[in-house]
């Protein structure tokens, strides 16, 4: 198993669970996130006062996928994430040790 | 029956309000005639200046501060609000409208003593509670505007104690000079709804006041930007409106000069707010939400003085004028005087109002369609009075803030710590938090 974690632009999120539907991943979990990489973060204007904006708004996601799918998982993202424009995020691939659902006690790749 | 009371909102040109007076609806009391029009009209823009500051100016304020803060300036314009009523009611109205000397009202009226049901106030036709109710909305927002001079890193007990002082010490005593019959009113000085009154004092003693305080940390190339410019929009529409309260309700009736105050106030502020934006485009390229609302609440400060003296084109003229002067003083005070008069009160306000104060004169002229000036005095000569006013206001209102602060500060603190400025005063100072995501 393989646990995926991406930092996304907000406005992709939509088009990336949509990419994941459709490779039959479904369940993802979301966090609103700040940071920064190579965008560095942004200006703002305010009164003529310039104030920088070091963490930038972003999106996390995070799934868990069985080993067969995990590739195809980081291409839909891949795809569904990319402008091209600096500042589209990252994705980072885990290996999962175990997975357990919670209402039946299911474990490993059944659980996911 | 009313030592002051309005000889003050205008002079001579004004002997319109007994007209109208007798056209509409009257009621007899004690022998005087009450204006059913007028009375109606002041109690409605009674409770628009006080929507200015509840919540208009409140939610100005809080949205240009950090997330950490926000109930923190929401308690200062509250706790202001509440504490200048009691103040007003005590002694407050007494020494500004009761006659006394050139400089100080008397003491017939402390408590309100004597003003009962029956009491007028004879050149309005209005009742002498009304007045006072009115009076006192003006009285709750100008030491409300000076909040923001100093939000962010100041202690509440400071706040309180400091606005009590200082309506008693400034904003009583110009008041009784402009429009309770003092030297200034004696001078023939033109002040329709507060240019004097209220911005340049407010203005004025939010300098001196964040010079004394100093800046936030990280002033001014890193504090934290406003967290929520949508309340600051839509505190700025309540101002917008409510202020239709405070410069045409000031003509104290509900005739042709409430009517003309209100397009000219409003004409300036729809000027003034499309003047912030053309700079900003052009400047930074891009027109802010921020900006635009500075820009209306600039043109609404720099139209209050002459409101009711001038004419529609008047306040076209002064939105532009106060918005391109108010503008560039935002960036005079915080990068040359190198002062964190953290809200801008001084370069908006101040400017504004003090612009308005010094024009006035001029546009009152009926070549720009107002009301024309006082018999045998022109236009230079007129400004000469403005800017003695506006000095000698000016000049108290920095030297009486510069003493209070030292009186205050020994008794209840002036600045919070480092650590309740990091931390945030809504926390530090009040044991709560403006925005809880989590459950």
């Amino acid at each position: 198993m393989k646990f995926i974690i991406a930092i996304l632009q907000p406005h992709r999120l939509d088009d990336v669970r949509e990419a994941l539907g459709e490779i039959n991943v479904h369940g993802l979990t979301v966090s609103e996130v700040r940071g920064y990489g190579r965008q560095r973060g942004h200006t703002e204007i305010y009164r003529g006062a310039e104030y920088k904006i070091n963490y930038v708004p972003k999106i996390k996601i995070e799934l868990a996928v069985d080993d067969g799918v995990a590739d195809d998982a980081v291409a839909a993202i891949t795809r569904a994430a990319r402008t091209g424009k600096i500042g589209d995020g990252k994705i980072f691939v885990l290996e999962l040790g175990e997975a357990q659902r919670i209402r039946t006690g299911e474990t490993g790749p059944d659980a996911l | 029956m009313h030592g002051g009371v309005p000889t003050w909102r205008l002079p001579e040109n004004r002997a319109k309000a007994s007209e109208c007076r007798r056209q509409s609806g009257t009621w007899e009391t004690g022998g005087i005639a009450m204006d059913s029009g007028n009375t109606a009209w002041i109690l409605t823009s009674t409770a628009l200046v006080l929507f200015m500051t509840l919540p208009g100016l409140a939610l100005f304020y809080a949205g240009l501060v950090q997330a950490r803060n926000v109930l923190s300036v929401l308690m200062h314009c509250m706790g202001i609000a509440c504490a200048m009523s009691l103040v007003w009611f005590a002694a407050g109205y007494s020494l500004a409208f009761t006659d006394g000397n050139g400089w100080i009202g008397g003491l017939s009226k402390l408590m309100l003593a004597g003003i009962g049901r029956d009491s007028v106030v004879e050149s309005a036709g209005i009742p002498e509670t009304l007045f006072v109710m009115f009076q006192m909305t003006f009285a709750i927002i100008t030491p409300a505007l000076i909040v923001g001079a100093f939000v962010e890193r100041i202690r509440f007990g400071a706040v309180m104690l400091f606005s009590i002082l200082w309506l008693v010490i400034v904003y009583v005593p110009v008041t009784h000079w402009v429009w309770g019959g003092g030297w200034l009113a004696e001078m023939g000085v033109m002040d329709f709804a507060g240019g004097i009154v209220v911005h340049a004092t407010a203005g004025m003693s939010a300098l001196v006041i964040a010079w004394m305080l100093g800046a936030r940390r990280g002033f001014p190339d890193s504090v934290h930007p406003p967290h929520a410019p949508w309340m600051v929009m839509v505190g700025a529409a309540m101002l917008w409106v409510g202020w239709f309260g405070f410069n045409a309700g000031s003509a104290l009736a509900a005739g042709g000069d409430a009517a003309m105050a209100m397009i000219a106030t409003h004409l300036s502020a729809a000027t003034a707010s499309l003047v912030w934006v053309v700079i900003e485009r052009i400047r930074f390229g891009r027109p802010s939400l921020i900006g635009l609302v500075t820009g209306t609440i600039a043109g609404l400060a720099t139209v209050t003085p002459a409101s009711g003296f001038i004419g529609p084109s008047g306040g076209v003229i002064l939105g532009l004028i106060g918005g391109v002067l108010c503008y560039f003083a935002v960036d005079f005070v915080k990068r040359a005087l190198r002062i964190d008069d953290s809200l801008d009160v001084m370069a908006v306000h101040g400017v504004g109002g003090i612009t308005g104060t010094l024009l006035t004169g001029f546009l009152a002229s009926a070549y720009f369609g107002g009301v024309g000036l006082a018999d045998g005095q022109t236009a230079a000569g007129q400004f000469q009075v403005q800017l003695i006013g506006v000095a000698v206001t000016v000049i108290w209102s920095a030297v009486a803030t510069w003493a209070l602060v030292k009186i205050i500060t020994p008794i209840v603190g002036f600045r919070v710590s480092n650590q309740a400025e990091l931390e945030g005063l809504d926390l530090a100072e009040h044991g709560e938090a403006g925005y809880r995501f989590q459950p």
